[in-house]
């Protein structure tokens, strides 16, 4: 299973990609392993404010709705329209063009309390 | 997930396992609810073939000279107008006419019958059969469903593939029953293998019921027979894409067979079917009118999966609930089951589904979702 080593990662399986200041978020590569064929995401609005641990966003495999929780607090500033098309960009892409959505943090200190890399691997058992 | 060691197992369980199943909790079972994935395994089953372990279903042999009269009174279709070797979809009520369960009888001797009937009822189901038996031994009632290992053989080459691996034996036609005789499924001092060409998922197919220790030996013979093993989750789209009801979704003890569309195998004005559990509450139902109908409803809109529990509104007014929804794979849109008032049941209705507090307009459709001659 694919972890990139410049993310960092929450329990529930999004990961955070820091961009100036600019916080992208996605699935990872495990959690849509577990999901399998995803029909449908259903993201946040442009301009919501999301908080760290809550659900922001919600993607469904044919068998199941899964809630999507922001791995930060802040405000929403662009969602992933490719997705609405293209939902199995979650599946084939889930580091890339499968992002959800990007967001500014107001409250950056929470990255500390995101997991590293290494401790992701170990969450998932590799 | 429930703990895996409460929960009854499948014969076949070892075998899943081996080739990669995602297994889940259902009605008390440890199954597999896919392999490769819920839209391939689909796409096989409409395409190809497919192979599902059907082992939690339980079996019943009812026989003896007062079979046919008991079996009468306990279901709702004409049990008598079976000729040996046929099958039919019958439903076991309560004295209010709600569904027990659902089933499968075939007739396979004289005095003899084969019941086949859903995983989660087992026991509810003899619990009610052994209630109602006759005091006076005219009936047998046997519980064979820890001895047969059951699978489901779908789509359009399941024939081609049976006969590959049987050469010799005599295949049912639609809604029969047959022994499969042949070394591949051979146990001494067991119960006889079965072959029955029914399934759940609208394209032909065959059911076998096989001694336990034997399961294990046919499912790797279809897999080497090129056939794609597919879990419950397929076996779900599947059946719900042809509108075949679930019972514990869209049939309950709260509804009857009127209510669920199912009228045809409800037999209340045959003069040679005097009397069954049930039907004088569906006597006083007809006569008083349904309160609803189990109605197919389809998104008119791109929206997301429907799933059963979706609150279902007419003119901003709530009106019901979804029993049954998915994806359909089959035609990429969502449908779904729902118990409406009559007004609302008409196909072409427009409704709404609501769908995590947003509204999604939905049109009442026509059964089968799926037709597959016409697309």
């Amino acid at each position: 299973m694919n972890v990139p080593a410049d993310l960092r990662y929450a329990k529930t399986h999004e990961w955070i990609r820091l961009e100036n200041d600019i916080i992208i978020v996605g699935i990872t590569d495990h959690a849509q392993a577990e999901l399998t064929d995803i029909v449908y995401s259903e993201p946040p609005k442009v301009g919501a404010e999301v908080k760290a641990g809550a659900t922001a966003a919600v993607v469904e495999s044919v068998k199941a709705a899964s809630d999507i929780y922001s791995p930060l607090s802040g405000t929403v500033t662009e969602v992933n329209d490719a997705l609405t098309v293209n939902p199995a960009l979650l599946n084939t892409d889930p580091f890339g063009q499968g992002w959800i959505f990007k967001m500014k943090a107001s409250n950056p200190a929470e990255v500390e309390s995101l997991l590293t890399p290494e401790a992701y691997t170990a969450q998932i058992g590799q | 997930m429930s703990d895996p060691a409460l929960l009854k197992h499948s014969p076949l369980e070892s075998a899943h396992v081996a080739c990669g199943a995602r297994m889940v909790e259902f009605g008390g079972w440890y199954m597999p609810v896919q392999y490769s994935g819920i839209m391939d395994e689909h796409r096989a089953v409409r395409s190809a073939s497919g192979v599902f372990d059907i082992s939690h279903m339980g079996e019943i042999i009812v026989s003896g000279p007062g079979a046919l009269a008991w079996l009468e009174s306990l279901l709702t279709n004409r049990v008598g107008k079976l000729a040996v070797t046929r099958g039919q979809y019958t439903l076991m009520l309560d004295e209010k006419a709600g569904v027990i369960d659902d089933l499968i009888i075939y007739r396979t001797g004289e005095t003899a019958y084969f019941l086949v009937i859903n995983g989660a009822c087992r026991d509810l189901d003899l619990e009610w059969m052994r209630a109602h038996l006759p005091s006076d031994g005219s009936v047998v009632l046997q519980d064979q469903g820890n001895d047969y290992a059951a699978v489901a053989l779908q789509g359009p080459d399941s024939e081609k593939i049976l006969r590959s691996l049987f050469l010799f034996c005599d295949l049912p036609k639609r809604n029969g029953i047959a022994p499969l005789i042949s070394s591949l499924v051979a146990s001494k001092g067991s119960v006889p293998s079965l072959v029955a060409r029914t399934g759940y998922t609208g394209e032909d197919g065959f059911e076998l019921f096989v001694p336990v220790e034997v399961g294990v030996a046919l499912w790797e013979n279809l897999l080497a027979a090129g056939v794609k093993p597919c879990g419950l989750g397929s076996r779900d789209t599947l059946r719900l894409e042809m509108g075949y009801p679930l019972n514990g979704s869209d049939l309950s003890r709260d509804r009857t067979p009127l209510e669920a569309c199912l009228d045809r195998f409800v037999s209340l004005d045959d003069p040679e079917k005097i009397d069954f559990s049930g039907r004088k509450a569906l006597k006083q139902q007809c006569a008083e009118g349904l309160p609803s109908r189990l109605t197919p409803l389809k998104l008119s809109v791109q929206g997301p999966p429907l799933r059963s529990h979706y609150p279902v509104l007419a003119e901003g007014k709530p009106v019901g609930e979804t029993c049954s929804g998915v994806l359909s794979p089959s035609l990429g849109e969502g449908i779904a089951m729902a118990y409406l008032p009559l007004a609302l049941s008409v196909p072409g209705t427009q409704l709404e589904i609501e769908v995590r507090g947003r509204r999604y307009a939905a049109t009442v459709a026509t059964l089968p979702f799926y037709k597959k001659y016409t697309l």
